[in-house]
Protein backbone atom coordinates (compact mmCIF):
# COMPACT_ATOMS: atom_id res chain seq x y z
CA UNK A 1 0.00 0.00 0.00
CA UNK A 2 1.23 3.50 -0.86
CA UNK A 3 -0.99 5.24 1.68
CA UNK A 4 -4.14 7.09 2.50
CA UNK A 5 -5.69 9.53 0.11
CA UNK A 6 -8.31 12.25 0.48
CA UNK A 7 -10.87 13.47 -2.01
CA UNK A 8 -8.63 16.04 -3.71
CA UNK A 9 -5.68 13.67 -3.98
CA UNK A 10 -8.01 11.11 -5.53
CA UNK A 11 -9.35 13.61 -8.06
CA UNK A 12 -5.72 14.43 -9.00
CA UNK A 13 -5.31 10.81 -10.15
CA UNK A 14 -8.13 11.14 -12.71
CA UNK A 15 -7.53 11.86 -16.40
CA UNK A 16 -9.66 12.09 -19.53
CA UNK A 17 -9.78 8.83 -21.48
CA UNK A 18 -8.93 6.61 -18.51
CA UNK A 19 -10.01 2.99 -18.26
CA UNK A 20 -11.65 2.58 -14.84
CA UNK A 21 -12.90 -0.70 -13.41
CA UNK A 22 -15.52 -0.43 -10.69
CA UNK A 23 -16.40 -3.17 -8.23
CA UNK A 24 -19.95 -4.05 -7.24
CA UNK A 25 -22.96 -6.01 -8.47
CA UNK A 26 -26.05 -3.91 -9.16
CA UNK A 27 -24.24 -1.35 -6.95
CA UNK A 28 -23.93 -3.75 -3.99
CA UNK A 29 -20.25 -3.25 -3.10
CA UNK A 30 -19.77 -0.26 -5.39
CA UNK A 31 -17.74 2.65 -3.90
CA UNK A 32 -20.34 5.42 -4.26
CA UNK A 33 -18.21 8.24 -2.84
CA UNK A 34 -15.37 7.58 -5.28
CA UNK A 35 -17.88 7.64 -8.12
CA UNK A 36 -19.30 10.93 -6.86
CA UNK A 37 -15.77 12.35 -6.95
CA UNK A 38 -15.28 11.14 -10.53
CA UNK A 39 -18.57 12.88 -11.39
CA UNK A 40 -17.34 16.05 -9.67
CA UNK A 41 -14.01 15.94 -11.55
CA UNK A 42 -15.98 15.81 -14.81
CA UNK A 43 -13.20 13.85 -16.61
CA UNK A 44 -14.43 12.68 -20.01
CA UNK A 45 -14.19 9.82 -22.50
CA UNK A 46 -13.90 7.16 -19.83
CA UNK A 47 -13.99 3.46 -20.49
CA UNK A 48 -15.81 1.83 -17.57
CA UNK A 49 -15.54 -1.86 -16.73
CA UNK A 50 -18.27 -2.97 -14.33
CA UNK A 51 -20.56 -5.96 -13.94
CA UNK A 52 -23.55 -3.83 -14.94
CA UNK A 53 -24.64 -0.29 -15.82
CA UNK A 54 -25.91 0.38 -12.29
CA UNK A 55 -28.94 2.60 -11.90
CA UNK A 56 -29.44 6.13 -13.21
CA UNK A 57 -28.82 7.56 -9.73
CA UNK A 58 -26.50 4.90 -8.33
CA UNK A 59 -23.19 3.23 -9.11
CA UNK A 60 -21.50 3.73 -12.48
CA UNK A 61 -24.91 4.85 -13.76
CA UNK A 62 -24.10 8.30 -12.34
CA UNK A 63 -21.05 8.59 -14.64
CA UNK A 64 -23.12 7.47 -17.63
CA UNK A 65 -25.91 9.96 -16.90
CA UNK A 66 -23.24 12.68 -16.60
CA UNK A 67 -22.07 11.73 -20.13
CA UNK A 68 -18.53 10.92 -18.99
CA UNK A 69 -18.45 7.42 -20.43
CA UNK A 70 -17.33 6.70 -23.99
CA UNK A 71 -17.39 2.94 -23.61
CA UNK A 72 -18.99 0.57 -21.11
CA UNK A 73 -17.81 -3.02 -20.75
CA UNK A 74 -20.45 -4.91 -18.71
CA UNK A 75 -22.56 -8.05 -18.57
CA UNK A 76 -25.92 -6.38 -18.00
CA UNK A 77 -27.38 -2.92 -18.61
CA UNK A 78 -31.09 -3.57 -18.07
CA UNK A 79 -31.33 -1.65 -14.79
CA UNK A 80 -30.19 1.62 -16.32
CA UNK A 81 -32.48 2.73 -19.19
CA UNK A 82 -30.22 5.71 -19.87
CA UNK A 83 -27.53 3.36 -21.22
CA UNK A 84 -30.02 1.96 -23.75
CA UNK A 85 -30.99 5.49 -24.77
CA UNK A 86 -27.35 6.54 -25.31
CA UNK A 87 -26.73 3.32 -27.26
CA UNK A 88 -29.64 4.04 -29.62
CA UNK A 89 -28.23 7.53 -30.20
CA UNK A 90 -24.71 6.13 -30.70
CA UNK A 91 -23.43 8.24 -27.84
CA UNK A 92 -21.95 5.29 -25.98
CA UNK A 93 -20.27 2.09 -27.05
CA UNK A 94 -21.35 -0.93 -25.02
CA UNK A 95 -19.43 -4.20 -25.05
CA UNK A 96 -21.63 -6.85 -23.46
CA UNK A 97 -19.60 -9.68 -21.97
CA UNK A 98 -20.95 -12.82 -20.26
CA UNK A 99 -20.51 -12.30 -16.54
CA UNK A 100 -18.17 -15.24 -15.96
CA UNK A 101 -16.12 -14.28 -19.00
CA UNK A 102 -15.87 -10.72 -17.71
CA UNK A 103 -14.55 -11.94 -14.36
CA UNK A 104 -12.09 -14.35 -15.98
CA UNK A 105 -10.81 -11.78 -18.50
CA UNK A 106 -9.96 -9.50 -15.59
CA UNK A 107 -8.46 -12.37 -13.64
CA UNK A 108 -6.31 -13.42 -16.59
CA UNK A 109 -4.69 -9.99 -16.78
CA UNK A 110 -4.15 -9.91 -13.03
CA UNK A 111 -2.61 -13.38 -13.14
CA UNK A 112 -0.38 -12.62 -16.14
CA UNK A 113 -2.21 -14.98 -18.49
CA UNK A 114 -2.81 -14.46 -22.20
CA UNK A 115 -6.57 -14.76 -21.85
CA UNK A 116 -8.97 -17.58 -21.19
CA UNK A 117 -10.56 -20.33 -23.25
CA UNK A 118 -14.26 -20.79 -22.58
CA UNK A 119 -17.23 -22.45 -24.28
CA UNK A 120 -19.48 -19.62 -23.02
CA UNK A 121 -20.66 -17.61 -26.02
CA UNK A 122 -19.94 -20.24 -28.69
CA UNK A 123 -22.49 -20.09 -31.55
CA UNK A 124 -23.75 -16.69 -30.36
CA UNK A 125 -23.07 -13.02 -31.18
CA UNK A 126 -20.33 -13.14 -28.53
CA UNK A 127 -18.28 -15.38 -30.83
CA UNK A 128 -18.07 -12.75 -33.59
CA UNK A 129 -14.49 -11.65 -34.32
CA UNK A 130 -12.97 -14.12 -31.86
CA UNK A 131 -10.72 -17.10 -32.40
CA UNK A 132 -12.20 -20.53 -31.78
CA UNK A 133 -9.58 -22.94 -30.46
CA UNK A 134 -9.95 -26.68 -30.07
CA UNK A 135 -8.46 -28.31 -26.99
CA UNK A 136 -8.88 -32.02 -26.14
CA UNK A 137 -11.60 -32.25 -28.76
CA UNK A 138 -13.69 -29.40 -27.37
CA UNK A 139 -14.22 -25.96 -28.89
CA UNK A 140 -13.49 -22.81 -26.91
CA UNK A 141 -13.55 -19.07 -27.52
CA UNK A 142 -10.35 -17.18 -26.86
CA UNK A 143 -11.26 -14.29 -24.59
CA UNK A 144 -8.52 -11.73 -24.10
CA UNK A 145 -7.23 -10.21 -20.85
CA UNK A 146 -8.85 -7.05 -19.56
CA UNK A 147 -7.07 -4.43 -17.45
CA UNK A 148 -7.68 -0.91 -16.25
CA UNK A 149 -5.73 2.21 -15.36
CA UNK A 150 -7.64 2.58 -12.14
CA UNK A 151 -9.74 0.19 -10.06
CA UNK A 152 -12.30 1.56 -7.63
CA UNK A 153 -12.93 -0.93 -4.85
CA UNK A 154 -15.86 -0.89 -2.42
CA UNK A 155 -17.57 -3.02 0.19
CA UNK A 156 -14.30 -3.47 2.05
CA UNK A 157 -13.10 -3.47 5.62
CA UNK A 158 -9.43 -2.47 5.69
CA UNK A 159 -6.73 -2.73 8.33
CA UNK A 160 -3.83 -0.35 8.91
CA UNK A 161 -1.61 -2.39 6.57
CA UNK A 162 -4.07 -2.08 3.70
CA UNK A 163 -5.35 -5.66 3.84
CA UNK A 164 -9.00 -6.05 2.93
CA UNK A 165 -11.88 -8.29 3.68
CA UNK A 166 -15.36 -7.65 2.35
CA UNK A 167 -18.81 -7.28 3.81
CA UNK A 168 -21.23 -10.06 2.85
CA UNK A 169 -22.12 -10.10 -0.88
CA UNK A 170 -20.23 -6.85 -1.49
CA UNK A 171 -17.21 -8.97 -2.36
CA UNK A 172 -18.29 -9.90 -5.95
CA UNK A 173 -15.95 -8.32 -8.54
CA UNK A 174 -13.92 -6.29 -6.03
CA UNK A 175 -11.10 -8.79 -5.26
CA UNK A 176 -10.42 -9.63 -8.91
CA UNK A 177 -10.51 -6.01 -10.04
CA UNK A 178 -7.91 -5.19 -7.37
CA UNK A 179 -5.49 -7.53 -9.18
CA UNK A 180 -5.75 -6.03 -12.66
CA UNK A 181 -5.30 -2.25 -12.45
CA UNK A 182 -2.38 0.16 -12.56
CA UNK A 183 -3.72 1.98 -9.49
CA UNK A 184 -6.11 0.47 -6.94
CA UNK A 185 -8.13 2.80 -4.71
CA UNK A 186 -10.36 1.51 -1.92
CA UNK A 187 -13.31 3.25 -0.32
CA UNK A 188 -13.69 1.31 2.92
CA UNK A 189 -16.91 0.75 4.82
CA UNK A 190 -14.96 0.41 8.02
CA UNK A 191 -11.35 0.40 9.26
CA UNK A 192 -9.98 -2.01 11.85
CA UNK A 193 -6.54 -2.36 13.43
CA UNK A 194 -5.52 -5.74 12.00
CA UNK A 195 -7.41 -8.35 9.99
CA UNK A 196 -6.65 -11.93 11.00
CA UNK A 197 -4.34 -13.26 8.23
CA UNK A 198 -6.72 -16.20 7.76
CA UNK A 199 -9.51 -13.78 6.84
CA UNK A 200 -7.66 -11.46 4.45
CA UNK A 201 -9.26 -11.62 0.99
CA UNK A 202 -7.22 -8.92 -0.77
CA UNK A 203 -3.67 -8.76 0.65
CA UNK A 204 -2.18 -5.27 0.94
CA UNK A 205 0.32 -5.51 -1.97
CA UNK A 206 -2.69 -5.31 -4.33
CA UNK A 207 -3.85 -2.05 -2.72
CA UNK A 208 -2.42 1.38 -3.57
CA UNK A 209 -4.60 3.90 -1.80
CA UNK A 210 -7.35 3.92 0.80
CA UNK A 211 -9.76 6.81 0.88
CA UNK A 212 -9.96 8.57 4.22
CA UNK A 213 -13.29 9.98 5.34
CA UNK A 214 -13.81 13.72 5.04
CA UNK A 215 -13.62 13.99 8.83
CA UNK A 216 -10.08 12.55 8.80
CA UNK A 217 -8.63 14.80 6.11
CA UNK B 1 -52.50 -21.56 -9.34
CA UNK B 2 -51.67 -19.01 -11.98
CA UNK B 3 -49.41 -19.77 -14.98
CA UNK B 4 -46.22 -18.81 -13.18
CA UNK B 5 -47.09 -20.85 -10.10
CA UNK B 6 -47.87 -23.91 -12.22
CA UNK B 7 -44.49 -23.66 -13.94
CA UNK B 8 -42.58 -23.07 -10.71
CA UNK B 9 -44.28 -25.85 -8.75
CA UNK B 10 -43.68 -28.38 -11.53
CA UNK B 11 -40.01 -27.47 -11.85
CA UNK B 12 -39.54 -27.82 -8.08
CA UNK B 13 -40.19 -31.57 -8.50
CA UNK B 14 -37.04 -31.81 -10.65
CA UNK B 15 -34.79 -30.74 -7.79
CA UNK B 16 -33.08 -33.60 -5.98
CA UNK B 17 -31.92 -33.90 -2.42
CA UNK B 18 -28.40 -32.47 -2.20
CA UNK B 19 -28.55 -30.47 -5.44
CA UNK B 20 -26.78 -27.14 -5.90
CA UNK B 21 -29.19 -24.96 -7.89
CA UNK B 22 -29.08 -21.54 -9.50
CA UNK B 23 -32.42 -19.86 -10.20
CA UNK B 24 -32.76 -17.01 -12.67
CA UNK B 25 -34.86 -13.88 -12.30
CA UNK B 26 -38.66 -14.03 -12.77
CA UNK B 27 -40.57 -17.33 -12.79
CA UNK B 28 -37.44 -19.33 -11.83
CA UNK B 29 -37.14 -17.41 -8.55
CA UNK B 30 -40.57 -18.78 -7.52
CA UNK B 31 -39.28 -22.37 -7.72
CA UNK B 32 -37.67 -21.95 -4.28
CA UNK B 33 -41.16 -21.59 -2.73
CA UNK B 34 -42.15 -25.10 -3.86
CA UNK B 35 -39.17 -27.23 -2.85
CA UNK B 36 -40.51 -30.18 -0.82
CA UNK B 37 -39.51 -29.91 2.83
CA UNK B 38 -37.95 -33.38 2.81
CA UNK B 39 -35.36 -32.32 0.24
CA UNK B 40 -32.23 -30.37 1.12
CA UNK B 41 -31.46 -28.12 -1.82
CA UNK B 42 -28.78 -25.42 -1.80
CA UNK B 43 -29.30 -22.29 -3.85
CA UNK B 44 -26.41 -20.41 -5.37
CA UNK B 45 -26.68 -16.78 -6.45
CA UNK B 46 -24.11 -15.70 -9.02
CA UNK B 47 -23.36 -12.42 -7.28
CA UNK B 48 -21.69 -14.50 -4.58
CA UNK B 49 -23.77 -16.67 -2.26
CA UNK B 50 -23.81 -20.37 -1.54
CA UNK B 51 -26.89 -20.99 0.59
CA UNK B 52 -29.16 -18.15 -0.48
CA UNK B 53 -32.10 -17.67 1.88
CA UNK B 54 -35.29 -15.67 1.51
CA UNK B 55 -35.80 -11.96 0.81
CA UNK B 56 -35.71 -9.57 3.72
CA UNK B 57 -36.63 -6.01 4.65
CA UNK B 58 -33.92 -5.86 7.31
CA UNK B 59 -30.78 -3.76 7.01
CA UNK B 60 -28.14 -5.92 5.32
CA UNK B 61 -25.32 -5.86 2.79
CA UNK B 62 -26.58 -9.14 1.34
CA UNK B 63 -28.36 -9.01 -2.01
CA UNK B 64 -29.47 -11.73 -4.42
CA UNK B 65 -28.58 -11.79 -8.12
CA UNK B 66 -31.48 -9.45 -8.80
CA UNK B 67 -30.05 -6.88 -6.39
CA UNK B 68 -32.79 -7.46 -3.80
CA UNK B 69 -32.01 -7.65 -0.08
CA UNK B 70 -31.77 -11.27 0.97
CA UNK B 71 -30.52 -13.61 3.67
CA UNK B 72 -27.93 -16.38 3.81
CA UNK B 73 -28.63 -19.73 5.46
CA UNK B 74 -26.56 -21.15 8.30
CA UNK B 75 -23.64 -23.04 6.81
CA UNK B 76 -23.60 -20.84 3.71
CA UNK B 77 -20.71 -18.90 2.23
CA UNK B 78 -19.99 -15.57 0.59
CA UNK B 79 -17.81 -15.94 -2.48
CA UNK B 80 -16.31 -13.60 -5.04
CA UNK B 81 -17.28 -13.53 -8.73
CA UNK B 82 -14.35 -15.77 -9.72
CA UNK B 83 -15.38 -18.52 -7.29
CA UNK B 84 -19.02 -18.03 -8.20
CA UNK B 85 -18.32 -18.60 -11.89
CA UNK B 86 -15.97 -21.45 -11.07
CA UNK B 87 -19.07 -23.12 -9.63
CA UNK B 88 -21.13 -22.14 -12.67
CA UNK B 89 -18.66 -22.75 -15.49
CA UNK B 90 -16.87 -25.69 -13.95
CA UNK B 91 -19.92 -27.94 -13.91
CA UNK B 92 -20.53 -27.71 -10.16
CA UNK B 93 -24.13 -26.49 -10.48
CA UNK B 94 -26.52 -29.44 -10.73
CA UNK B 95 -29.50 -27.54 -12.10
CA UNK B 96 -30.10 -24.07 -13.41
CA UNK B 97 -33.59 -22.78 -14.06
CA UNK B 98 -33.80 -19.81 -16.39
CA UNK B 99 -36.46 -17.86 -18.20
CA UNK B 100 -36.27 -17.27 -21.95
CA UNK B 101 -37.87 -15.31 -24.76
CA UNK B 102 -37.63 -18.32 -27.08
CA UNK B 103 -36.46 -21.91 -26.88
CA UNK B 104 -36.33 -24.43 -29.70
CA UNK B 105 -36.59 -28.17 -30.36
CA UNK B 106 -32.79 -28.42 -30.58
CA UNK B 107 -32.41 -26.99 -27.07
CA UNK B 108 -31.16 -23.60 -28.20
CA UNK B 109 -32.14 -20.67 -26.01
CA UNK B 110 -32.70 -16.94 -26.68
CA UNK B 111 -33.06 -14.75 -23.61
CA UNK B 112 -30.91 -11.63 -23.64
CA UNK B 113 -31.58 -9.36 -26.57
CA UNK B 114 -34.35 -8.18 -28.90
CA UNK B 115 -32.30 -6.32 -31.49
CA UNK B 116 -33.37 -2.73 -31.95
CA UNK B 117 -35.82 -2.96 -29.06
CA UNK B 118 -34.39 -4.21 -25.85
CA UNK B 119 -30.81 -5.03 -24.96
CA UNK B 120 -30.60 -5.89 -21.26
CA UNK B 121 -27.49 -8.02 -21.70
CA UNK B 122 -26.77 -11.64 -20.86
CA UNK B 123 -25.58 -11.21 -17.29
CA UNK B 124 -24.63 -14.69 -16.11
CA UNK B 125 -27.14 -16.54 -18.32
CA UNK B 126 -24.68 -17.62 -21.04
CA UNK B 127 -22.31 -19.02 -18.42
CA UNK B 128 -25.13 -20.79 -16.56
CA UNK B 129 -26.67 -22.56 -19.55
CA UNK B 130 -23.25 -23.57 -20.82
CA UNK B 131 -21.84 -24.77 -17.50
CA UNK B 132 -24.70 -26.25 -15.47
CA UNK B 133 -25.25 -30.02 -15.58
CA UNK B 134 -28.98 -29.66 -16.27
CA UNK B 135 -30.71 -26.66 -17.82
CA UNK B 136 -34.45 -26.19 -17.29
CA UNK B 137 -36.16 -23.42 -19.23
CA UNK B 138 -39.20 -21.88 -17.54
CA UNK B 139 -41.47 -19.81 -19.75
CA UNK B 140 -45.06 -19.22 -20.69
CA UNK B 141 -45.99 -21.29 -23.73
CA UNK B 142 -47.04 -18.37 -25.92
CA UNK B 143 -46.69 -14.61 -26.14
CA UNK B 144 -49.77 -12.84 -27.58
CA UNK B 145 -50.78 -16.12 -29.22
CA UNK B 146 -47.35 -16.73 -30.74
CA UNK B 147 -45.51 -19.88 -29.70
CA UNK B 148 -42.29 -19.42 -27.74
CA UNK B 149 -41.36 -23.08 -28.27
CA UNK B 150 -39.97 -22.97 -31.79
CA UNK B 151 -38.41 -25.14 -34.47
CA UNK B 152 -35.47 -22.77 -34.44
CA UNK B 153 -34.91 -19.64 -32.34
CA UNK B 154 -35.19 -16.43 -34.32
CA UNK B 155 -33.67 -14.08 -31.74
CA UNK B 156 -29.89 -14.07 -31.10
CA UNK B 157 -28.94 -17.07 -28.99
CA UNK B 158 -27.87 -17.28 -25.38
CA UNK B 159 -26.46 -20.72 -26.23
CA UNK B 160 -27.01 -23.47 -28.76
CA UNK B 161 -28.17 -26.98 -27.76
CA UNK B 162 -28.02 -26.46 -23.99
CA UNK B 163 -31.64 -26.75 -22.75
CA UNK B 164 -32.51 -30.17 -21.34
CA UNK B 165 -36.07 -29.54 -20.24
CA UNK B 166 -38.77 -26.99 -21.03
CA UNK B 167 -41.63 -26.33 -18.62
CA UNK B 168 -44.60 -24.11 -19.51
CA UNK B 169 -48.06 -23.70 -17.99
CA UNK B 170 -49.31 -26.19 -20.62
CA UNK B 171 -46.65 -28.85 -20.82
CA UNK B 172 -43.37 -30.45 -19.83
CA UNK B 173 -40.99 -31.21 -22.70
CA UNK B 174 -37.57 -32.83 -22.85
CA UNK B 175 -34.90 -32.20 -25.47
CA UNK B 176 -33.38 -35.43 -26.75
CA UNK B 177 -31.03 -36.20 -29.62
CA UNK B 178 -33.98 -37.21 -31.81
CA UNK B 179 -36.00 -34.09 -31.01
CA UNK B 180 -38.40 -32.56 -28.51
CA UNK B 181 -40.48 -35.03 -26.52
CA UNK B 182 -43.81 -34.06 -25.01
CA UNK B 183 -43.84 -35.69 -21.57
CA UNK B 184 -46.66 -34.12 -19.59
CA UNK B 185 -49.70 -31.95 -20.26
CA UNK B 186 -51.52 -29.79 -17.70
CA UNK B 187 -55.07 -31.13 -17.03
CA UNK B 188 -56.62 -27.87 -18.30
CA UNK B 189 -55.34 -28.66 -21.80
CA UNK B 190 -55.40 -31.51 -24.29
CA UNK B 191 -52.48 -32.83 -26.29
CA UNK B 192 -54.12 -31.19 -29.32
CA UNK B 193 -54.12 -27.82 -27.52
CA UNK B 194 -50.41 -28.17 -26.86
CA UNK B 195 -49.63 -29.13 -30.46
CA UNK B 196 -51.62 -26.12 -31.70
CA UNK B 197 -49.77 -23.74 -29.38
CA UNK B 198 -46.35 -25.14 -30.26
CA UNK B 199 -44.36 -24.28 -33.37
CA UNK B 200 -41.77 -26.96 -32.62
CA UNK B 201 -42.29 -30.52 -33.81
CA UNK B 202 -43.25 -32.61 -30.80
CA UNK B 203 -42.45 -36.29 -30.44
CA UNK B 204 -45.43 -37.85 -28.71
CA UNK B 205 -45.33 -41.28 -27.10
CA UNK B 206 -46.48 -41.66 -23.53
CA UNK B 207 -47.90 -38.36 -22.36
CA UNK B 208 -48.80 -38.07 -18.69
CA UNK B 209 -50.83 -35.61 -16.64
CA UNK B 210 -48.59 -32.79 -15.41
CA UNK B 211 -47.13 -33.76 -12.03
CA UNK B 212 -47.44 -31.56 -8.97
CA UNK B 213 -50.54 -29.64 -10.05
Amino acid sequence: MRGYINKNQFIDLLKDGMVISVGGFLTNGTPEKLIDYVVESNVKDLTIICNDGGYEDKGVGKLIVNNQVKKLIASHIGTNPYVGKLMQENHIEVELVPQGTLAERIRSFGAGLGGVLTPTGLDTIVEEGKRVIEVQGNKYLLEEPLSSDLALIGGAINDKYGNLRYSQTMRNFNPVMATAAEIVVVEPLETVDVIDPENVITPYPFVDYILVGEDNE
Amino acid sequence: MNEKEIIASRIALELNDGDLVNLGIGIPTLVADYVPTDKFVTFQAENGIIGLGSLTEDETNIVNAGGMKATILTGGAFIDSITSFTFIRGGHIDITVLGALEVDQEGSIASWIIPGKKVPGMGGAMDLVTGAKKVIIALTHTNKGQSKVLKKCRLPLTAAHQANMIVTEMAVMRVEKDGLHLLEVHPDYTIEDVIKATEADLIINNVERMKGV
